[in-house]
């Protein structure tokens, strides 16, 4: 086991906790808007709030590289990918 | 298959799903108790080892660099896939990236857009270049760098137009790049085979203070080619779609 180092930026622990259940239940209300949307366009950008969300919810577990991923990922490319797509197909549909 | 049989196919799938997920469930190790061996031995050995303080670096550069060379011949061919896939194909024309529309106005992009993807394009250069190529400490990654650095030019797109976006990134130039990305990462491995040491053994001289710029010998090299590869992947992948939506028609009569 590491044993706990203390230094001016140590947070407690209960307030960890706490911090790390909102991020928790903020991204389960991401996800599950993701899904509920119906409009394509608003999805994707509700798609990349949630990449955001989820990259917080890595920092927040201590997992800065995993999280510089997310974000730029999550948060930017993929929904730009959804979003050329998305205006592609609509060309064609016209 | 008439509508109820499907009804009951499904709730038996999904009767089935459910048990063994929270089977599945009740069979993981509490929040936070990391059960397995692997990651205590690493916090132990890996920065006096590697004389790199990311470990996570180390692992995916070094420990397991081998599972990091698939990862990377998977998104150079997804770049390639992407590629052939998007061609122009037959009863399509390409046409000029100038809009050829008389009768509306281009629609501008916003000031604000403009603005803040100018000031973002230079800082994520540099955080995605300074990723990419400080393997030895953390955060830091050739992964996360690529990437960074293939949104800074998705700003520039943002910030400017297409035109500009393929000025800053020609084809030739981004393939050149991430070949020499995913053939260098190959090529150190071989290397060390070349001196009678295992596939991508750490050759490079691992420096004496753990972190400093000069340690963890072939780790910050690896990082850095993948960071070429994975900047010019995705920049190729995102340059492909922009082309395809913006410039690509279907060949009208």
């Amino acid at each position: 086991m590491i044993a706990a180092v203390s230094t001016p930026f140590t947070v407690p622990a209960g307030l960890m906790d706490a911090l790390q259940i909102t991020v928790l239940v903020l991204v389960a209300v991401g996800a599950t808007a993701v899904v509920l949307i119906r409009a394509h366009v608003r999805q994707v950008l509700a798609l990349s709030v949630y990449g955001v969300l989820l990259a917080v919810l890595f920092l927040v577990f201590q997992a800065p590289d995993v999280t510089l991923s997310e974000l730029a990922v999550g948060a930017v490319i993929l929904p730009i990918v959804f979003l050329l797509t998305l205006a592609k197909i609509r060309k064609r549909e016209e | 298959m008439t509508p109820s049989l499907r009804r009951w196919v499904f709730l038996a799938a999904a009767a089935g799903f459910v048990a063994f997920y929270l089977w599945g469930l009740l069979g993981l190790p509490g929040f936070g108790k990391y059960p397995g061996p692997y990651g205590f031995v690493l916090n132990r050995i890996a920065v006096s080892q590697t004389k790199a303080t990311g470990v996570v670096s180390a692992v995916n550069f070094d420990y397991r660099g081998f599972d990091t060379l698939g990862e990377e011949f998977i998104l150079l061919t997804a770049a390639a896939g992407v590629s052939i896939v998007l061609r122009r194909l037959r009863g399509e024309r390409e046409r000029s990236a100038v809009d050829e529309a008389v009768d509306r106005d281009v629609p501008a992009t916003s000031s604000a857009v403009r603005m803040l993807a100018l000031l973002f394009t230079g800082p994520v250069v540099v955080v995605g270049w300074w990723l990419a190529s400080h393997a030895q400490t953390s955060p830091s990654g050739g992964f996360q760098g690529g990437v960074f650095l293939a949104t800074a030019f998705i700003l520039v797109y943002l910030s400017g137009e297409f035109l500009v976006f393929k000025r800053f990134s020609p084809v030739d130039l981004t393939d050149v790049v991430e070949a020499v990305g995913a053939g260098g990462f190959a090529a150190i491995g071989v290397s060390a085979v070349a001196m009678g040491l295992p596939y991508l053994y750490n050759f490079l001289p691992l420096g004496t203070t753990p972190g400093a710029v000069s340690s963890s010998g072939t780790i910050v090299l690896i990082s850095f080619f993948v960071g070429l590869e994975v900047a010019a992947a995705f920049i190729l992948i995102v340059g492909e779609l922009l082309e395809q939506t913006l410039l690509i028609r279907r060949r009208s009569g």
